[in-house]
């Protein structure tokens, strides 16, 4: 199976209305590729999980502030200055996360669990508004959230082989490689010039090639 | 020190430099360390050079070192607070779910943060003011409930010179419960389940003063001193 794809048909596979995981913290470890893509062939309706959505010169930022996103989920927002008021006008929806509680979120949905119990934001507005709903368990209180999962992730890697085997350097990890099982179609940004299957060492290895459907190689 | 030896000390520094230097006392060789943005930043310029701690960031690292050089910055190396910055020998990388598992598993033994109102029962509100701009609360709500001790490092007032030390707190709040000990440039206070305990005061105030500035009811301590910096 040829994963090797160019940006301009991995990102056709995405479909107006989609519910996209967006990898990256502070536009580290985003697939700045991929969203200037999405933004140039005008899919609407989108839902975005994301840190913190960037901010407003960096691709991901200006597809947020579109008017082709109609949901965004991010644990902070404090670069997109516009993004408030936009929330306020109607035009899109804002759901703040815990980052931890983000995180877990995309994990549960990643690996068949029913959700995430914390105690992260109890007795605070992610009570009060809803987000999380209070359970007592073992003689304790949690917040429980519901799993989140993904049309189609896109992150980048730093080193990938054919078979879609990633790797990830420094702070670049973030969320990118829960992402990944999160996402029903999972496309890498791929820094490095893309080795064979077989050459990346095993045991270095993040995610794993199965999990991964499409590659798209970076300028280098 | 006596007290006039720590009141020549304190005038040489600022307020944000005094509780930098408190707080930078309590951590132990090997700690575990979050340090949150603005004023806690500080905080590693005083940490004795017999201490060696392990500073976190919520992104995916342990052992952030100092700033990177300019001109030797690393695109993929970028800290909790996005500025480029180093890895100490020794540190890791690591993916946000490992991260918060960090913190929420109690692997972190103190984080550092700011505060905008802090209460008698240890409530802190340090993410969003009513009617302002919403930023979100970021990895604050973890730190908060998962850190093993929770210490507010700020200055004792509003810019307006308000009490940010309430009986209770009005803000929106990132954890309730959680506090553990708030160092401002006046004060060391200890969250007890009886309330608030003046542990010690800085060489250049009063405990009249203290109280005068402060909302919430402090007990004070049999053993109040004067605080080392």
């Amino acid at each position: 199976m040829n994963k090797l794809t160019t940006v301009e048909e991995a990102v056709s596979i995405i479909k107006d209305g989609d519910t996209l995981m967006i990898g990256g913290f502070y536009t580290v470890g985003t697939p700045h590729d991929l969203a200037e893509e999405i933004i140039r062939q005008n899919k609407k309706d989108l839902t975005i999980i994301n840190n913190d959505g960037g901010n407003p010169d960096s691709p991901l930022g200006r597809l947020i502030y579109s008017g082709n996103v109609k949901k965004v989920i991010l644990s902070w927002c404090g670069y997109l200055n516009e993004l408030p008021d936009m929330v306020k006008s109607g035009k899109i929806e804002l759901e703040l996360n815990p980052q931890g509680t983000l995180i877990e979120r995309i994990r549960a949905g990643g690996f068949g669990l029913g959700g995430v119990l914390t105690k992260s934001g109890i007795n605070t507005i992610i009570e009060e508004a809803g987000y999380g709903k209070r359970v007592h368990l073992n003689g304790e209180d949690w917040l429980y959230h519901p799993p989140l999962k993904a049309d189609v992730t896109l992150i980048e890697a730093y080193k990938a082989d054919n078979f879609g085997n990633l790797l990830f350097r420094g702070t670049q990890r973030n969320f990118n490689d829960i992402m990944c099982y999160a996402g029903n179609i999972v496309i890498a940004s791929v820094k490095k010039p893309i080795k064979k299957k077989g050459e990346l060492a095993p045991d270095t290895i993040m995610v794993q090639g199965p999990v991964v459907d499409y590659l798209v190689q970076q300028e280098v | 020190m006596n007290v006039s030896e720590q009141l020549t000390v304190v005038k040489t520094l600022s307020k944000k430099e005094k509780i930098a230097k408190r707080v930078a006392q309590m951590f132990r060789d090997g700690s575990l360390v979050n340090l949150g943005v603005g004023l806690p930043t500080l905080i590693p310029s005083f940490i004795p050079k017999e201490v060696e701690i392990w500073a976190h960031a919520e992104n995916g690292i342990v052992g952030v070192g100092p700033p990177a050089l300019k001109g030797e910055e690393d695109y993929l190396y970028v800290d909790a607070g996005n500025r480029f910055c180093t890895i100490k020998p020794g540190g890791s990388f690591f993916g946000s779910a490992t991260s918060f598992g960090l913190i929420r598993g109690g692997h972190v033994d103190f984080t550092v943060l700011g505060a905008m109102q802090v209460d008698e029962e240890g409530n802190l509100a340090n993410w969003m003011v009513p009617g302002g701009k919403m930023a979100g609360m970021g990895g604050a709500m973890d730190l908060v409930v998962g850190a093993k001790k929770v210490i507010v490092a700020s200055e004792h007032c509003t810019r307006d010179g308000s009490p940010k030390i309430l009986k209770k707190c009005t803000f929106p709040l990132t954890g309730a419960r959680v506090v553990d000990i708030i160092v401002t440039e006046l004060a060391y206070i200890e969250v007890t389940p009886e309330g608030l305990l003046l542990k010690e005061i800085s060489a250049d105030t009063t405990i009249d003063e203290v109280i005068s500035k402060t909302e919430a009811e402090l007990i004070i301590a049999d053993d109040i001193s004067v605080m080392n910096v």
